[in-house]
This record gives structure tokens, sequence and C-alpha cells, in this order.
């Protein structure tokens, strides 16, 4: 019983991560809490399914759906974003300007999808399941880790590796600094958009695929959870992001498994004030010392 | 190389520079000096295209960037030392160094450029791999320069090098500056430190109060009485 918890909170906890770094990312970058990420990831499942339905493969449909969702989140920024950043907004525009468009991409959602909940067709990933002592554990659940895993990966690699990545982490310190250097702050900001959204509607795929339940209220729940997660791990922190979202998934799965079920969405809303009462940094915390 | 002419900045409705003309000639090192508050960050800060001005313009070598965004600017030549030093604290010392070359696409001449500003600062390579904001201040002055000669650029500017550094490490600085000019790159020095200025500078301009008061050749700036009385003290 309780390994194969643990199991489950890998997996779940991979992919909290996923979405999460998108958002601690733009954070990092920009210092806005961009509340429609989680409408990104919304999207991404149901481009992911529509890519499906349309008879694409699965591994066709995951990178399409990423692609699409980076792509939005571009559009998003230059929309509502942007605008605001170019007049010195303060940020309390920007956020609410972040709400708003989460409200319209799920009405836009509700609109060119369903309000009800659609899902995969069967068979869309080959059910298998592997047993080992008293764990099982699903092949689909085997590559939403492999894939989580490979693309926080990848994201290490961009950020830490290359030149587009020192760019990005000298943008996100200063932007003055890095444009006195010749670095293209807006195209930087830009590219952060697009891998933000891309880690969100690769999440929206994987999950959506995990639950089999697509909708476009399921940003919802992962809101809260996101929110918890980078604030766990310390606002614009990404390891902190990565930490933040398996002891999530621990605190959820556990909760769930040894206290009560209807636990899963309070536990989130728990973590989140122990920390902001007693760590408001966060675990890895002081982003605000990166920022300075 | 450059030419600012006529140009007034202002922030909201406070005017920081004024009908501001000056010239910095290829080759040469020009010094700004000025009191606390006379304009010359703000001088520096448009010219790198981060402050926009309300009127005038300034030519560098060949365009007119006076409207151009600072990434730009630095593209065709332009290196800054921006007051402060700007380091980016959270890099190391060689991510911030590479940073400096952003602008460039040559790999193996920036390879060897970076080791050739090791040998030149060996506390940066010392450093090379710690954050730079870890440094002490007269370490990150060296870095700001470093990073900015990895640009290769065609003119430098550097506002206040020596600001807040004790006068072995400011010393040093102007030692480098020396070196600098002479393998022959362009630098324009904004300073409140106006004696040294004055003696590693070709030219040299005074602003007060935002409007050009003087300007001429240094050596005859160090003998002007008024400008010993009020910029040289003691
Ligand atoms: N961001 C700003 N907003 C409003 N006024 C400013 C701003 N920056 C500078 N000023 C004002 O503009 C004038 C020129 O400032 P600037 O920083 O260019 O002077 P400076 O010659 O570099 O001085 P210092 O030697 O102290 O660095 C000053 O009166 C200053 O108060
Ligand atoms: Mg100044």
């Amino acid at each position: 019983m309780f390994w194969q918890q643990v199991v489950n909170a890998i997996w779940l906890g991979a992919v909290y991560s996923l979405f999460s770094l998108g958002y601690t990312l733009v954070f990092g970058v920009l210092g806005i809490l961009n509340l429609a990420h989680p409408s990104l990831y919304m999207w991404g499942a149901f481009i992911g399914l529509m890519c499906v339905n349309a008879g694409l493969p699965l591994w066709l449909a995951l990178p399409l759906a990423m692609i699409f969702s980076g792509l939005m989140g571009v559009l998003l920024d230059r929309i509502a974003f942007k605008t605001l950043r170019d007049r010195n907004a303060p940020h309390l525009a920007t956020l609410i300007s972040s709400i708003g468009a989460s409200i319209f991409l799920i009405s836009a959602a509700q609109g060119v999808f369903s309000a009800q909940v659609s899902r995969f067709p069967f068979g869309v990933f080959p059910v298998k399941v592997f047993t080992l002592g008293p764990v099982t554990i699903t092949l689909l659940q085997i590559s939403i880790l492999a894939i989580s895993l490979a693309i926080m990966l990848f994201l290490r690699w961009l950020l830490m590796g290359t030149k587009l990545g020192q760019a990005t982490r000298a943008v996100a310190f200063n932007p003055v600094t890095a444009a006195r250097l010749g670095i293209p702050v807006d195209r930087v900001i830009m590219q952060t958009f697009f891998l933000a959204g891309a880690l969100a509607g690769a999440a929206g795929v994987l999950l959506g695929l995990a639950f089999n339940a697509i909708s476009p209220f399921m940003g919802g729940p992962m809101n809260l959870k996101g929110l918890t997660v980078i604030v766990l791990g310390g606002l614009g922190n990404i390891e902190g992001a990565v930490l933040g979202g398996f002891i999530l998934s621990f605190s959820e799965v556990m909760s769930v498994a040894y206290l009560s079920s209807d636990l899963r969405d309070a536990v989130s809303f728990v973590l989140l004030l122990i920390i902001l009462l007693f760590r408001p940094n966060g675990l890895l915390g002081r982003s605000s010392a990166k920022r300075a | 190389m450059l030419n600012v002419s006529h140009l007034t900045v202002n922030y909201g409705a406070i005017e920081a520079v004024r009908d501001l003309s000056f010239e910095v000639a290829a080759g040469q090192v020009v010094a700004i000096i000025g009191a606390n508050g006379a304009g010359k960050s703000t001088t520096l800060n448009t010219i790198g295209g981060i402050l926009k001005p309300r009127s005038g313009k300034i030519r560098f070598d060949g365009h007119d960037i006076s409207a151009m965004r600072a990434d730009q600017i630095a593209r065709l030549g332009l290196a800054q030392v921006p007051e402060g030093r700007e380091v980016l604290a959270p890099l190391t010392v060689e991510e911030n160094l590479r940073l400096g070359a952003y602008v460039r696409a040559d790999r193996e001449a920036i390879e060897s450029d970076l080791q050739a500003m090791f040998m030149r600062f060996p506390i940066l390579e010392k450093r090379r791999h710690q954050p730079a904001g870890l440094m002490s201040g007269g370490e990150q002055q060296m870095l700001a320069v470093a990073r900015a000669l990895m640009a290769r650029p065609k003119l430098l500017t550097l506002d206040e090098p020596s600001m807040g550094l004790a006068p072995l490490i400011v010393n040093q600085i102007f030692e480098i500056i020396s070196e600098i000019r002479a393998e022959g790159v362009t630098l324009l020095l904004v300073e409140q430190n106006a004696r040294k200025a004055l003696q590693v500078a070709d030219y040299a301009y005074v602003l007060e109060r935002g409007a050009l008061a003087y300007g001429g050749p240094a050596a005859e700036l160090r003998q002007d009485e008024r400008i010993v009385a009020a910029y040289l003290g003691n």
C-alpha cells in the first residue's frame, strides 16, 4: 500500500513540476504571476485530444500541443502583458489582466470545444500493467514520468548550458543590464512565454491522459496547486519548482490514501498557508535576491 | 566616432541634460567631469539607448542612434561599463564575460579573448565559476570592464569606474584604462575623480547642471584656474 502510494506520487509529482516550471519561469523573468498559465495547460490538453481525434499518433500530438500552447503563451504576453509593460503599469494591473485572460481562454474553450468532459478514445495508449511485488504501475505512468523528466532535463540544459539560457537569466536578473550587453530583451521574453506555454501544454496532455478527463475547467484546481508548488520552491526558483512539485504530490497522495479522499484539493491550500506563514521565501527561497 | 548634438533629456518634468553637444573622435579618450547630479550618467545612458532623448541627435559610427534600442546600439559596437558596475550577480564570472561577447559570433576569437581576460585579470580566473555577486566591489569593477572589452567595442563608455573603491584599486582601474587606451579603443569616461580623469584623457568636457560649461584639451583644463578650483580641489 505505502510503496504503491510512493509510485503514484512520483509520476504525479513529475507532472506537477512540469506544470509549475512554466509558472515559475515567467515569474523569474518578468516578476509577474501569470494566472492564465493553467488555461494554457487546459488548451494544451484539448489540442492534444484534437490531434488524436484527427488520427495523429500520440507522439506527434504531444509536441504539436506544446507548440500550440507555446504560441498561445506568446500571444497572451503580447496582448495581456506587453501592452501593460510598455506603459509601466503596476503589478496589480498585470495580475488582473492575467485573470481576465484566463476567463477569456476558458470561455473560448467552452465555445470551441465543449463544456462537457471530453476523453481520449479508448486504446489511444496501450494498456499495459507491470507488477513488482506489491506495486503496480502502468506503461502510461512510466511514460509520463519519463517524458516529464526528459523535458525537465532539456529545460535545465537550455537554461544553464546555452547562450539563450544565459541571456534569459541575465534578463531575469536585470533587463537593463541585459540590454546594454546587446541582448534583445523583448525577444527573450517572447521565448520565455513560449517555453512556459509549451511546458503547461505538455503537462495538460500528460495529465489529460492520466486522468482521462479534459474540460475547460480542468485548470481551476491546477491554479492553486501551481501556486503552492512555486511558493514552496521559492518564486522564480527553477529547482524549487521541481522540489515543490514532488512535495505537493507526496502530500496529496499520502493524505488521500491515509486520511480522506476529500482532502486532495485542500492539501495544496494547507501547504500554501504553512509555507507563507513560516517560510514566505520558499524552501530554496530568495528570488528577491535574484531580482534585487 | 560619436557625435552628440543639442541633446536634451528629461525625467518627467525634470530636465537632466540640456542642449548638450560634444564629440568623441576615433582613438581618443574623452572625459566628462561634473559634480553629483550634473547629468553625466543621464548622458551616457542616453547614448547607450537606456534613456530616450527629448530632442537632439546622437550619431555613432555613421548611424543615427537617437531612437535605437540599447541592444541595437550595443550591436553597432558600443560597450558600457555602467555606474554601479551592474554585474549579473547570480551568474558566474565566466558567464558574465561570455555575455559580454553576446553580440559576437566569432567563436574561436571569443574563446581566445576569454583566455586573454583571464591573463589580464587573474582574479577573474580564480573566481571563474563563482557567482559574480560574491566578489568585492573592486573585483566586480574589473569584471564590468572585462565584460565590456569582451564585446571588442569600437567605443567604450565608463561611468565612474572609480566610485566607492579604495585608492589602490582606483589606481589599478586607471592603469587598466591607460592600457585600453594604448590598444586604440575609443573611450568616453565619466568621472567625479577629475584629477585622474584629466590625466588619462585627451579631451574633456565639464557638465554643470545638465549643460556644457567648458570643453577643451585635457591638458588645458588641468591648467585652467577655474577648473582647478572647482573640480581638482585641495
Ligand atoms: N530616474 C530618475 N528620475 C528622476 N530624476 C532623476 C533620475 N535619475 C537622475 N535624475 C536627476 O537627473 C539629474 C542628473 O542625474 P545623473 O544621474 O545623470 O547625474 P550624475 O552626473 O551622473 O551624478 P552622479 O555623479 O551622482 O552619478 C539629477 O538632478 C538627478 O536627480
Ligand atoms: Mg552618475
